[in-house]
């Protein structure tokens, strides 16, 4: 009797002592399952006094994201591991590219110091793109910027981000004119950046071109640095605008002669140069080179951006222009033939 | 500023001097005291806006009105384009020829022309490859005209369309590609890479018949033609061709000739070493050639061959001239020896020169051993003006293997010439007497030429015949680290080295024999006072 007195003790002491234990984790499990409004200042934000106004915080997205990074030498790094393995890779399953006419390109190419270019291909699908960083020939393609929509590219962060990272791409405003992105596009091209700009400023809507506007003539005019036509054929069957998901399919590029402004040419006359340029390129694309001469010639070449009528006819007339070219096609499903045995 | 050529008289401090050994190299050291060695002026300075020089060419051209002005819809319109044997090596994309023709037919399409036909002007050559008329002509070219009938190839055997368009003074038919004989207008596009080609010979070679140009690829005119590559006043082949382009001139279509010179900037690097000047070769330069030379000797000669055959030469377009023939030949030859000439005193005993692993009629072939005998004498040993580098009775050194190795799609007569011809004569008249006939109008031979891609039968006598006045002039002829019976069969006196050589010299020109090496690459006229 006398040795069960302190064993009834010492049970109690320890219901007492888990007791306190499971109270200090019921506290903790509460405290952690609070919800975070019951949490004031400063785990959230401070409220806002009367009569107080706020100043707004300077915007850190769209055309004010911040690039600069993505052209220090391991974002180039990084970048040309990036283009050329998983980026290649992806352009060939998916758009299986013939790219042309690179021997426009030898002069500027084979100088001493091979200059600045600016790109400025027809814009189908977000393909065009990556497909731009790989048929961009070297010394241009590893110093490529490409001007991306401030408002798609840059909206979110992650996205601009990757946008910066994978493709270069420096933000533009596709609406309004804006003086701090063409200054900075400016000097960059005074660094020896070459750009990619898609002139028509935003991807076909319905598979026939727009009209392009002046960003790439201006900054010629204003840096002296040539402008390549490019045309793109095909993107708009592989992943163009409302498409939910690519379909693989073959697409072309074809580079077309450096051009210069004239002297005393307007930035307006030399931007209607580049869109006729483009689009005898893109006659040639579908043709040949020696028809799409001849339609120069005669004033007769068909226009980038289809014919006038709306409707059903301008895409009746969208699939006959397709028929044209091998590009947009899509790779034939191989025919599997029954065993007879 | 580019450095002129000169010549080097060694001592015994000039360094072992590289000589090309077909599809590799050596260094050989020439004795001192007695030897000097002729180096190539360096390249030119390529025109600074090639495009534009030739759109200012066509529409300013000489003795002749602006081309745009001589184009008028529903006229037939012939371009006409020298053929792959030229430049060499091949040049980088684009080639003269494209850059030429997209400027012509721009003006052209602007025009309204629709019946434009573009012929390569082969004459006995073999018909080139789908892949080397797109490197010339460019794809855009190829693809617009090729499928559509209006790009082809001159038959010099196909007489229903050759139309004789006179006959010279001397009895000279001039037969040319019906098409070219109907046109309008013929517009000529041609690369100078040499002082022999351009002018008159442009068509009246490249749009001949067999019958046309056996009036002056013949031995006797070419054992009189004194030389090929000096004045024209001294070279019988020239002065035929002049006199058949009189003919053309008076009775044939309208021509407008387009000319351009190249400079001699010929290998890409790492192989740019080869046209530098031996001393002052830097460490990389050494270490290419050593690295290059000890790779190429236990490389399969197929995959040699096919490693040079691909490098293509980094050389640019130094002026483009158009209009009339005449004048525009006259400003292309300035520009040539510009590039090529160098003033060497005085004859030599020994002239030495270092064989390549190509010539004008193995683009992407083999060089076989008729073509060492054509490469050595017919062409480097020509590059003369006024006299010949080598005293008449001389000897004339070559450096290369000389393997009894023929490529029979391309060369399918020269295989029998080697074992037959070469077997029975190697005197170019006995051979023409005898031989030649028989050649030029075997049936087989004709098939191959117009279908596949063989050099017409009489080929072989033809190259064998540019070398005759080389054969005629020359004591003795020595390959150095030939096939001593392929060397043999060629009437020449193999040698295993160059000392080996300089001794079996002696017994032609003395021991004490003075020696002249032609260095290359690149290319020279030596203007020998």
């Amino acid at each position: 009797m006398k040795r069960s007195a302190p064993t009834r003790l010492s049970s109690v002491g320890q219901l007492r002592r888990a007791a306190r234990v499971g109270d200090v984790a019921g506290a903790a499990v509460q405290a952690v399952l609070r919800p975070a409004k019951a949490l004031g200042f400063p785990y959230r934000k401070p409220s806002v006094p009367k009569g107080m106004v706020v100043p707004p915080n300077p915007d850190k997205l769209g055309a004010n994201f911040e690039t600069g990074w993505a052209r220090s030498s391991p974002a180039k790094a990084a970048r040309a591991v990036i283009t050329n393995g998983p980026m290649r890779a992806m352009v060939r399953v998916l758009a299986s590219p013939e790219i042309v006419g690179l021997d426009r390109l030898a002069d500027i190419q084979r100088a001493d110091e091979s200059p600045a270019v600016i790109f400025a291909p027809n814009h189908h699908s977000h393909v065009d793109t990556p497909l731009m960083h790989i048929a961009v020939p070297e010394p241009w393609r590893s110093n490529l910027v490409i001007a991306a929509a401030a408002d798609y590219f840059f909206d979110k962060r992650v996205k601009g981000t990757f946008a910066a990272l994978a493709l270069n791409a420096f933000p533009i405003d596709r609406e309004v004119t804006s003086r701090k992105s063409s200054d900075e596009l400016r000097h960059l091209i005074d660094d020896g950046w070459s750009l990619v700009i898609f002139p028509e400023g935003g991807r076909s809507p319905d598979g026939w071109g727009q009209d392009f506007k002046g960003g790439a003539a201006y900054l010629s005019n204003r840096t002296g640095v040539p402008v390549v036509p490019v045309f793109i054929d095909g993107t708009g069957s592989i992943y163009g605008k409302g498409m939910k998901r690519p379909k693989p399919g073959k697409s072309k590029v074809v580079f077309g002669a450096p051009m210069l402004p004239m002297a005393d040419e307007s930035t307006r006359r030399f931007n209607a140069r580049i869109e006729a340029a483009v689009t005898a390129l893109g006659d040639e694309a579908l043709t040949d080179y020696w028809t799409s001469r001849q339609r120069i010639a005669a004033g007769t070449s068909p226009k980038l951006t289809g014919p006038e009528y709306n409707g059903w006819r301008r895409q009746w007339a969208l699939a006959e222009h397709r028929k044209l070219g091998k590009a947009g096609q899509r790779r034939r499903q191989n025919r599997r033939w029954p065993d007879l045995g | 500023m580019p450095r002129p050529g000169f010549v080097l008289e060694v001592d015994r401090s000039t360094p072992s001097i590289m000589f090309w050994r077909g599809e590799n190299f050596s260094l050989e050291k020439l004795p001192a005291g007695r030897s000097r060695v002729v180096y190539p002026p360096e390249p030119l300075e390529a025109l600074k806006d090639i495009d534009g020089a030739i759109r200012h060419a066509l529409l300013n051209p000489h003795d002749q009105d602006p081309l745009p002005t001589q184009l008028f819809p529903g006229m037939k319109l012939t371009i006409a384009f020298d053929d792959v044997s030229l430049p060499l090596p091949k040049m980088r994309r684009p080639d003269t020829r494209q850059r030429v023709m997209e400027a012509v037919l721009d003006l052209v399409a602007a025009a309204g022309v629709d019946d434009v036909h573009l012929i390569a002007a082969l004459g006995l050559h073999r018909r080139m490859h789908e892949y080397e008329l797109r490197h010339a002509l460019g794809d855009r070219i190829y693809d617009s005209f090729y499928p559509r009938g209006m790009l082809y190839q001159h038959d010099a055997e196909d007489h229903d369309n050759l139309a004789i368009i006179g006959t010279t003074d001397h009895g000279e038919v001039l037969e040319i590609n019906k098409r070219a004989a109907e046109s309008d207008l013929i517009i000529y596009v041609n690369i100078n890479s040499v002082s022999m080609d351009g002018g008159w010979k442009s068509i009246t070679t490249g749009l001949a018949s067999y019958r046309c140009l056996s009036h002056h690829h013949n031995p006797e005119t070419l054992e009189n033609t004194r030389s090929l590559m000096g004045h024209r006043h001294q070279s019988a082949l020239h002065t035929s061709v002049w006199r058949l382009g009189k003919v053309l001139k008076d009775n044939g279509p309208k021509i407008f000739q387009i000319e351009t010179t190249l400079n001699t900037d010929m290998f890409p690097a790492p192989f740019d070493f080869l046209s530098k000047r031996e001393w002052e070769w830097n460490t990389r330069d050494r270490a290419t050639f050593l690295a290059t030379t000890k790779s190429l000797n236990r490389t399969p000669i197929k995959m040699a061959r096919k490693i040079f055959h691909n490098m293509e030469g980094p050389h640019q377009m130094t002026s483009v001239q158009a209009g009339d023939t005449d004048a525009v030949h006259k400003l292309t030859l300035e520009k040539v020896y510009e590039q090529q000439l160098v003033e060497v005193v005085g004859q030599t005993d020994i002239l030495t020169m270092g064989i390549p692993y190509v010539c004008p009629y193995n683009p992407d072939g083999v060089m076989n051993p008729i073509l060492v005998m054509c490469m050595g004498l017919g062409y480097l040993f020509n590059m003369y003006r006024n006299k010949p580098l080598v005293r008449e009775g001389g000897v004339i050194i070559m450096t290369h293997p000389c393997y009894r190795d023929f490529n029979p799609v391309h060369h399918p007569s020269y295989i029998d010439f080697f074992d037959q011809v070469l077997a029975d004569t190697t005197s170019p008249a006995e051979m023409s007497r005898k031989w030649e006939k028989q050649y030029a109008e075997d049936e087989w031979y004709k098939h191959l030429y117009r279908t596949g891609n063989a050099y017409h039968g009489v080929h072989p006598f033809y190259a064998w015949y540019w070398g005759a006045h080389g054969l005629q002039h020359a004591g003795k002829v020595i390959i150095v680290g030939g096939d001593p019976p392929t060397v043999r069969r060629l009437g020449f006196t193999p040698a295993s080295t160059m000392d080996d050589a300089f001794e079996i010299a002696s017994d032609v020109v003395g021991r004490n024999a003075t020696i002249t090496h032609l260095h290359a690459p690149a290319l020279l006229v030596a203007d020998v006072q």
